[in-house]
This record gives C-alpha cells, sequence and structure tokens, in this order.
C-alpha cells in the first residue's frame, strides 16, 4: 500500500466550519467532555471541539476505536452533558435532550417485548397519535424499509440486520430534523452493511435531514457522506481533518466504491487517520 | 426427533418402574427373612395407588369421622372439624390457600420492588432489613401466623406470602435495575416522558423478570400452604398428610405425597402455559424450563 501523505493532499478541499452560524442544525463551540474516574481525578475524553453540521449536510466522523466520537453524539443528542462549552441546535442552545433529533444506536435499542410494528409505532403512540393511524403510518414505515412481512415479528425473531431497518423506520417515523448515528451498521456483516448504508442513502434523499454518522469505517463515511471529519485518538481527541466528498449523488454504497475519485480521497484522508489508528493501538500495530 | 423423543419417554418410565418396582419387591419380598422395606414404615406402592384411587374415586370419602353434609360456603371460613372431607375439597383449600398467597405475595413484591429500584435513598435505608427477613427461616414464622390469624386459611397464606414476597421482589428489583441502558436511551430519544418509560421500558422488562421466577414463585406459594396445614389446621393437603401421620398410616402419608406431587406437576404445567403465552417475545432459549 503507497499511503505517502502528500499523494493526494492536493485534491482535497477543506471544508469550512459548515454553514452559517443560524444555519447549522447542530453546532459545538469548544465542546470538551471530561467523565469521573473510580479512583478519582478525571479522564478528558474530549478536548474542546468546534464542528458544525448544516441542516441538510450528511457529516461522517471517523476516528479510531475509543477515541471519542460516540461521546460527542451523546452530546449532541443531550444524553451527555458537556463539561464545558456548548452545543447549539439551529441557533438555541440545547438544553436536556435534543428533541429535533434521532438517535440510531450501535448496539440493539428496539423493545425487545414489542413486536416489529409497534417498535415502529411507538413514537407516535407516545406523542398521542391515534393507535388505528399510529399502526398504518408504522406499516408504511415497515414497507419503506423493506419489512412488509416482518410486521408481527418480535426482535428475537428478526436478523441484526432486520432488527436495525426497524429501529431506523422506528426513528425515522417521527420525522426529526436532525439524525444522529452511532456506528449503526457496526455490528453487520459487510454485504448487510453496504445494503443498510444504500437504503440510508435513499430514505435521506427524500428530505435530505442534517446527520451526523459516527463510524470507525472510513471506507462507509466516504461513501455516505458530503463531509468527512477526522477525530484523533483519545484521551482528549480532537478534530484533526475536515474533508468535502464531492461524490456525485445519488450514490450506490456499493459502486462508489470503484470509482478513481473515491480511492483518491480514501488515500489522501486514511494518510492522516492511519497515524491515529495507530496511536490509539499504542505500539502494537508498528 | 419423534423418534428421540419416543426414546426419551420410554427411559423416563422406565426410572418410574425401577424405583416402583424396588419398592414393591422390598416391601412384599422377604429376603433372608426381612424385608427391606418394611410395610409399616414404605407402605406399598400397590396400596398407596389403591389409596389415592379410593380417595379420587370415591369423592365422599372421608379423612376423619364426619357426617354433617359439606357446606362449600364455609369452605374458606376458619378452621371447622367438618368443612373440607373430599379430597377435592382438601385440594381446592390447598389451592385457594397458595393462590392467594402468590397474588399478595407477587402484588407486594412488584409493588416495593419497583419503588425501591427507582428510589436510591429507600433502597439504601431498607437493605439491611429486607437481607435480614430473607435470611429468616420463614418455617419458624408459621407459630406466629397461627397465632395472629388463627388456623383459617389466613395464617397459611400469610407463610405462603412471606415465602413468595421476597422471590418476586429481588426479580422485580433486578428487572427495573438492568433496564438496558441503551434501550432506556433509545425510548428517551423517541420522546418518553417518565411515565412512558414505566409503561412501555420499566414494566415489560420487571414483568419478564418476574415471569421468569414464575416456576419459583408459585412452586413456594405451594409450599407455604402445605407446610402451614401441616403445623396446624383442619384442612388441605398438609392436613391430609399430618392427620395419616398421627396414626401411623404411611399408606396415608404416601398417598398425600403422590397427591400433592401430581397437583404441583399439575400446576406447574399451567404455569408454564402462562409463561409461553406471556413470554412470547422471549428467544426460546431464555425461556428455558418448558
Amino acid at each position: 500500500m503507497n499511503d505517502t501523505p502528500a499523494a493526494g493532499a492536493g485534491m482535497i478541499q477543506r471544508a469550512g466550519g459548515g454553514t452559517a452560524a443560524g444555519d447549522a442544525a447542530v453546532r459545538f463551540r469548544g465542546v470538551a467532555i471530561d467523565f469521573a474516574l473510580a479512583r478519582g481525578g478525571r479522564y478528558p475524553a474530549v478536548a474542546a471541539t468546534d464542528l458544525s453540521v448544516g441542516a441538510h449536510e450528511f457529516v461522517a466522523i471517523v476516528g479510531p476505536t475509543g477515541c471519542g466520537k460516540s461521546t460527542l453524539l451523546n452530546a449532541a443528542a443531550g444524553l451527555l452533558q458537556p463539561s464545558s462549552g456548548s452545543v447549539s441546535v439551529f441557533g438555541t442552545p440545547l438544553v436536556g435532550l435534543n428533541t429535533e433529533a434521532g438517535y440510531l444506536f450501535q448496539q440493539d435499542a428496539v423493545m425487545p417485548w414489542k413486536t416489529a410494528l409497534d417498535n415502529v409505532a411507538i413514537g407516535l403512540d407516545i406523542a398521542g397519535v391515534a393507535r388505528d393511524e399510529a399502526r398504518n403510518r408504522a406499516r408504511a414505515w415497515l414497507k419503506r424499509v423493506g419489512l412488509s412481512a416482518f410486521a408481527d415479528r418480535y426482535p428475537h425473531q428478526l436478523s441484526g440486520g432486520q432488527r436495525k431497518r426497524v429501529g431506523l423506520a422506528q426513528v425515522l417515523i417521527r420525522d426529526p430534523k436532525i439524525l444522529l448515528m452511532d456506528e449503526p451498521f457496526g455490528p453487520l456483516d459487510a454485504q448487510t452493511r453496504q445494503i443498510m448504508g444504500n437504503l440510508l442513502l435513499e430514505l435521506w434523499a427524500g428530505d435530505r435531514k442534517a446527520v451526523l454518522f459516527v463510524t470507525h469505517d472510513l471506507e462507509e463515511a466516504i461513501a455516505l457522506a458530503d463531509r468527512v471529519v477526522i477525530m484523533s485518538a483519545g484521551p482528549a481527541a480532537r478534530i484533526l481533518g475536515d474533508h468535502a466528498i464531492d461524490l456525485a449523488r445519488p450514490r450506490d454504497a456499493a459502486d462508489v466504491r470503484l470509482s478513481p475519485r473515491f480511492h483518491e480521497l480514501h488515500k489522501a484522508i486514511w494518510a492522516e487517520l492511519k497515524t491515529e489508528v495507530l496511536k490509539a493501538y499504542g505500539g502494537e500495530a508498528a | 426427533m419423534s423418534g428421540s423423543r419416543v426414546k426419551l419417554i420410554v427411559l423416563q418410565a422406565l426410572v418410574a418402574v425401577v424405583v416402583i418396582g424396588i419398592w414393591h419387591v422390598g416391601a412384599t419380598v422377604p429376603i433372608g427373612g426381612t424385608y427391606l422395606l418394611p410395610k409399616f414404615f414404605f407402605s406399598t406402592p400397590g396400596d398407596v395407588a389403591l389409596r389415592v384411587w379410593t380417595l379420587f374415586a370415591d369423592g365422599t370419602a372421608k379423612i376423619a369421622g364426619c357426617t354433617e353434609p359439606i357446606d362449600l360456603s364455609r369452605l374458606l371460613s376458619p378452621s371447622n372439624a367438618c368443612i373440607g372431607k373430599t379430597v377435592w375439597q382438601h385440594l381446592l383449600i390447598t389451592l385457594t390457600e397458595g393462590l392467594l398467597a402468590f397474588v399478595i405475595g407477587a402484588a407486594a413484591g412488584v409493588v416495593l420492588g419497583f419503588w425501591l429500584a427507582r428510589n436510591a435513598l429507600m433502597s439504601a435505608i431498607f437493605d439491611p432489613y429486607i437481607k435480614m427477613l430473607n435470611a429468616l427461616p420463614r418455617v419458624v414464622l408459621a407459630p406466629i401466623f397461627m397465632l395472629w390469624l388463627g388456623l383459617g386459611i389466613w395464617s397459611k397464606v400469610a407463610l405462603g406470602v412471606t415465602l413468595v414476597f421476597f422471590i418476586v421482589f429481588f426479580n422485580v428489583y433486578q428487572g427495573v435495575k438492568e433496564v438496558s441502558a441503551v434501550i432506556l436511551s433509545n425510548a428517551r430519544m423517541l420522546g418518553m416522558n417518565e411515565r412512558q418509560l414505566f409503561a412501555h421500558v420499566y414494566w415489560p422488562s420487571a414483568l419478564s423478570w418476574m415471569f421468569s421466577s414464575l416456576h419459583t414463585s408459585v412452586g413456594f406459594a405451594i409450599i407455604g400452604a402445605v407446610v402451614g396445614e401441616y403445623l396446624g389446621s383442619a384442612a388441605g393437603l398438609g392436613y391430609l398428610i399430618q392427620q395419616a401421620e398421627g396414626t401411623f398410616d404411611t399408606t396415608g402419608v404416601f398417598a398425600g405425597m403422590v397427591i400433592l406431587a401430581v397437583f404441583v406437576l399439575l400446576v406447574d404445567w399451567l404455569v408454564t402455559l402462562v409463561e409461553r403465552r406471556l413470554l412470547v417475545w422471549r428467544p426460546p432459549a431464555a425461556v428455558g424450563q418448558a
């Protein structure tokens, strides 16, 4: 493998801090997050970070395992309070949970005691939508994610990929303006990941929600996103690079990987990421 | 598949045949002039089967001499020499006691389990007392309950409640505590408030833990009833066994045990049916037992 950093660097456009301040769906301003350690003291997970995601922008965060990508995502969701700095959502400082956002978790988060249909409908149920209407809309969503025939199945009767589809429909039925995704396809096999990537792109193309997509898979990030943000290895992870992905849309998450432009982008970004991945694994991988 | 099932049933039946065979031979065939299992202490399988048969077939079979007609309205009233004379009524009384113990114990366990699991301070305050009470052998409470509640069904219900309560309590407590953090975060992100989290997340999770202990808690409810009856009552299967024992009627004791065993098996089978219905969402391996 030729990974001279200089090779593709000229081709990369450095993206700015996103769009104008009022436009940004999510904006991190100097967000730092640290955790209290059991033995006392604090572990700095994320160092002061500035990042913004435009209203219709698909941003992927890539970094080595354990670098604090998910921590940053949890701050955007409001599940976690930053130690310093602020998160704003469409220009309003975030207080409590981010009600504009839908969150797709890495692990299975659907309720095992509800059928696929009830899992998808729950967001509408709790919002007070009439039961029949909620079921009808949930059925429509199951169809969009290709699970029409599985409405009455319980999660344990579905495959990992099918459970992810249920999770995706469960989040999207509420029509959030922002989609936060934490390595959502991480546990799936390679083929299923590409199929899920295409499904996501297809659903996203409809109304282009703001997406913050965390992954450790650079190829997946380039195939899906408008921008790829590289984070350094922890502790005190920070943003190293911000790369615009100028691949044409609509894309096919599998086919796009064969294009020459994809390879150029991959080579340039990987050069930057590689050092961080090695750092994360210490001397082991060197 | 079905072949191995047939084989299994044959092997299971073989165990019964061997055990009963040894019992029969030991009790009826003298070896070297002595019986290995003297009738006085062990009865014989035939006698026990016959006794069980008479108890059931002859619905009017009396345990103790009582000629009064049976008054169903007094069935659940405090002890009375002339109620619950047929084996069916003894069964009904034990079942009633077990059922009441289960319902009351489970309800109390669910409420307290939820409350303490969601309230860290209360949980910390009551922790040593709950551990202390749970460590107490429940049989020692039986005389106290009889003193407080009399010889009727309620002292047996109380004993069963103390057994069922702790099983359900610990399971519900655990169920609420161990709700997956991801499912909880997901539910919050989907917009659930505390009340909705209770209905859609905590409650189903706690129920699944409770139902996974259903076999144990139903079993303990019946144990509480039978032990209570045995220690002092005028009706129920425990009373039936105790009465037989008091007159050195070994056959009666064994007959009572057989009836009790079959009764518990039937209840357990019903529980399995309920469990299958309610825990349909669980992966088969987790339902187990069935």
